[in-house]
């Protein structure tokens, strides 16, 4: 299965729903847009976890250009849809390679949001593009963190670099920087340990980590990738925001998306933060990873209502 | 005639107690202030749209305090709702004295297996003998997790590196436990998405075969409006017994909470608040409404200010009262508060017992003689007001009436009437602050215009009307118990 087709599979639930709700909208006639009509599209764009502020964002341009007028579903779908695509607009190429020497991936997120496994899924594009990753087990907290990552690593064929439970997170990142460079490695992914953004202490910890790995090489880390569970509600935008006080993320993955929930909150994490989504997760397996493209991705999200 | 009526009654209200009654209007604002605050709090809509219709039906008609204005009145009444929503609290396991089985399930990554081991150390705390038994055949290295978890507390863990089936698995495991002591098995099954028909029919297989005593959800408290899908389908497969909330310890508003009860009508039981074995705590509705409301305090502050008017504010008026302390400037007060009322006195008329002051008030026109008569108080010193019929003699009296720019029988008269008003308070005192409030109200609105109204109807939250999700949680209820009971039976034999 191509990765389009997979991204399209993992979306179509989402498409269903969003498309059937949009449908409800209108009558074959066509529908006068009005304070109702505009309330019911507000509780649609929340029900995809949009947030209040950007879904009455999207609803006034609505009212804008319409109100007081009959429209046709297509009017309407084809106004958000472009709202939709141009604030999620990103540059193309999601990873931004190392000119010379290892490209260093940094991957954070809170809790069981899914980083382990996205890493494990990274390490697998990768070495389709025929690239030498190591991987670095910097979670040195959770019971069987490591282990977790060293199954990956043994299925995925990646060398891995770990510590001892309960040692410094910073020297473990070190190392596995050290043994990229020192094996001529393209990519050196880096996993951290889940914390809500809230715990001082342990973003501050982050930031060493990030500092670590800019001091063996100037540019690194070259990626900093916020796993962000497609679950999540509104605190994702809190999430966004202190992870990239604290390490200065570059981009989000949005995992998880293969379940019924919509993710809708990386559009106000768009707006407010301005983190891109470069990828999304569909699925626990190692090929289970799609690039996230915004024009494909809200084509996708409304597809047959056109 | 009686619109105008019900129009004069209801300002005459206000003046008297706070900003009167909450409306459909005076509501307004302050509904779509909580809208908001719960849909950022990421209740699910659905859940929202039930709660608001439920509270502003609830509000519409309460007496507002008189330190709060409508809209501050109306988050105490939503506070009150949550909490009411979200309870009633129950933290028991319901353990028996033979083998109890607890099975923990929910979505991946949601923290299932560190609530085992957060359960296991509160059992052992106990004095029971938990076991944990790995049944995550699934994702890499869950076993090794819950393997580190049971040494770091000393408690045995049942796994097997090479099973398949985790049915076989969980039943190997409670026979184990029957063979060493143990008295309560806790299952950690593999995180799983609700709409993955395989994986849902695993578990409920599970269920089927261990007949768990108590079967419970674990959820994120980050999760947004997708929580009402989850656990409706968790809650469908299986006979979900309570629900674990985890990961309360960031910034969360956790409105999941209120969403997750109100599909699954089974009650929160615990909340994870910290990664650490040790981060498991009760719930409680109260405090998790003010999270959700993004305003811990507010409740506190209402249930304060209700209190403080109530009680602090009424009993030192009575007492004042009583102590014949009424003056002046209290009489001011309530002068001013009367002059907005125009035709006030008309109404007050016709209530017996209230007809002296509805004389007294006719005598007046209202705004001329209110300048005037503040002018005459406020020519006169703190002891004058106090007791001005005892200290007030002529020369006072002159001096007072130059100041205020009257005759010196008009002091007078302010005097008198001021007596009269003193008095008829000290009579009206003895019956009880609330009785004579709620004579008032009967008597002018309930009496004759609104014979359903009560006074500050408290709600005790009995006689609901039950809507047709709420009658069919309650079947559920019927269904799991008949269940449990089956169970138990299978058990016994
Ligand atoms: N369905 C689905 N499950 C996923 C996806 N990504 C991760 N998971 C599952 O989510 C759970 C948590 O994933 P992990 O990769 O361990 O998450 P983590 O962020 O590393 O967790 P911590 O290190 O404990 O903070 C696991 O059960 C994964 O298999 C996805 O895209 N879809
Ligand atoms: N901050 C915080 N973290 C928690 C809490 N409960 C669990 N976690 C963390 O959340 C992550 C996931 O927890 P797990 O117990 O592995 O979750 P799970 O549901 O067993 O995950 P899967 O088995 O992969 O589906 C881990 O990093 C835990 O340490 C909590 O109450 N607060
Ligand atoms: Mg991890
Ligand atoms: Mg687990």
């Amino acid at each position: 299965m191509g990765l389009f087709d997979k991204l399209k599979q993992g979306l179509r639930k989402t498409t269903r729903l969003l498309n059937t709700d949009i449908r409800d909208l209108f009558k074959s006639e066509g529908r006068l847009v009005d304070e109702a009509f505009l309330g019911e599209l507000f509780d649609k764009l929340v029900k995809i976890d949009m947030g209040v502020e950007a879904a009455q964002e999207t609803v006034d341009e609505v009212g804008e250009a319409f109100r007081a007028r009959v429209v046709q579903e297509n009017d309407v779908l084809d106004k958000i849809k472009e709202k939709l695509k141009t604030l999620m607009a990103q540059p193309t190429a999601p990873i931004r390679f190392a000119a010379t020497g290892p490209t260093v991936i940094m991957v954070a997120g809170v809790n069981g949001c899914g980083k382990t496994t996205t890493i494990a899924k990274l390490t697998a594009m990768f070495q389709a593009d025929g690239k030498k990753v190591v991987l670095g087990a910097a979670d040195t907290f959770r019971a069987a963190a490591v282990e977790q990552l060293t199954i990956w690593a043994g299925r995925l064929g990646a060398e891995i670099v770990t510590g001892a439970s309960g040692s410094d997170p910073a020297s473990v990142a070190h190392r596995a920087v050290a043994k990229a460079l020192e094996t001529s490695a393209d990519v050196c992914i880096v996993d951290t340990a889940g914390r809500l953004q809230t715990q001082h202490n342990l973003m501050q910890q982050l930031t060493k980590i990030h500092r670590v790995l800019g001091k063996q090489i100037p540019e690194a880390p070259h990626e900093v990738l916020l796993v962000l569970d497609a679950t999540t509600g509104q605190n994702g935008i809190s999430q966004a925001r202190h992870f990239t006080d604290a390490v200065q993320c570059t981009g989000l993955v949005l995992a998880k998306l293969d379940g019924t929930a919509k993710g809708g909150v990386v559009v106000a994490i768009r707006k407010q933060v301005g983190l891109p989504v470069k990828y999304i997760g569909v699925g626990e397996q190692a090929d289970d990873l799609a690039l996230f493209e915004p024009g494909p991705f809200v084509d996708a999200l409304f597809a047959d209502v056109g | 005639m009686f619109e105008s009526l019900q129009e004069n009654l209801s300002s005459a209200i206000r003046a008297l107690r706070g900003k009167g009654r909450l409306t459909e209007s005076n509501m307004r604002d302050g509904l779509e202030l909580v809208r908001r605050a719960l849909l950022e709090a990421d209740v699910s809509l659905s859940v929202v749209k039930d709660f608001m219709e439920h509270v502003s039906e609830q509000a519409v008609g309460e007496t507002v305090l008189k330190s709060l204005d409508p809209t501050q009145h109306l988050i105490g009444i939503v506070g009150r709702e949550l909490v009411n929503l979200m309870g009633p609290v129950d933290h028991s396991l319901h353990l028996r004295s033979g083998i109890s089985v607890l099975m923990l399930c929910g979505l991946q990554g949601s923290g299932k297996t560190t609530t085992c081991g957060k359960l296991g150390r509160m059992l052992r705390d106990s004095g029971r003998k938990p076991m944990l038994v790995a049944a995550d055949l699934q994702r890499p290295a869950a076993i090794q997790q819950l393997q580190v978890l049971g040494q770091q507390l000393g408690l045995p863990v049942h796994a097997d590196l090479t099973a398949k089936d985790p049915v076989a698995l969980c039943q190997a495991a409670v026979k184990q436990a029957k063979a060493s002591g143990v008295d309560t098995v806790i299952l950690d099954t593999a995180g799983r998405l609700h709409v993955d028909a395989e994986l849902m029919n695993q578990l409920t297989l599970i269920d089927k075969r261990l007949g768990p005593d108590q079967v419970y959800l674990v959820v994120d408290a980050m999760t947004g409006q997708d929580a009402v899908l989850s656990a409706k389908a968790f809650n469908e497969a299986l006979e979900l017994d309570g629900v674990i909330m985890t990961k309360l310890d960031g910034d969360a508003r956790g409105g999941a909470a209120l969403s997750v009860k109100q599909v699954t009508g089974v009650p929160i039981k615990f909340m994870g608040t910290g990664e650490h074995l040790d981060a498991l705590e009760e719930f409680h509705p109260d405090r998790m409404a003010g999270r959700i409301l993004g305003m811990g305090d507010v409740l506190t502050l209402v249930e304060q200010a209700q209190q403080k008017f109530d009680q602090d504010e009424m009993a030192k008026q009575e007492a004042r009262l009583r102590k014949g302390e009424f003056t002046l400037d209290d009489f001011k007060k309530m002068l001013g508060q009367t002059k907005k009322l125009g035709p006030i006195n008309k109404i007050m008329g016709m209530i017996p017992g209230l007809s002296s002051m509805g004389d007294m008030l006719d005598q007046m026109d209202a705004e001329k003689d209110m300048k005037r008569l503040t002018g005459i108080v406020d020519s006169m010193t703190p002891e004058e007001r106090r007791n001005p019929s005892r200290v007030i003699d002529q020369s006072r009296r002159r001096r007072i009436a130059a100041g205020a720019g009257v005759e010196p029988h008009e002091v007078n008269e302010l005097v008198k009437q001021f007596d009269g008003m003193a008095d008829l308070m000290k009579r009206m005192s003895g019956m009880g602050v609330r009785d004579r409030m709620k004579m008032m109200q009967e008597v002018t609105q309930g009496g004759m215009l609104n014979p359903g109204a009560k006074f500050a109807k408290q709600k005790v939250g009995t006689g609901k009307r039950l809507s047709s999700a709420e009658r069919a949680k309650l079947k559920k209820e019927r269904e799991r118990e008949l269940r449990r009971k089956k169970r138990e039976s299978r058990k016994n034999k």
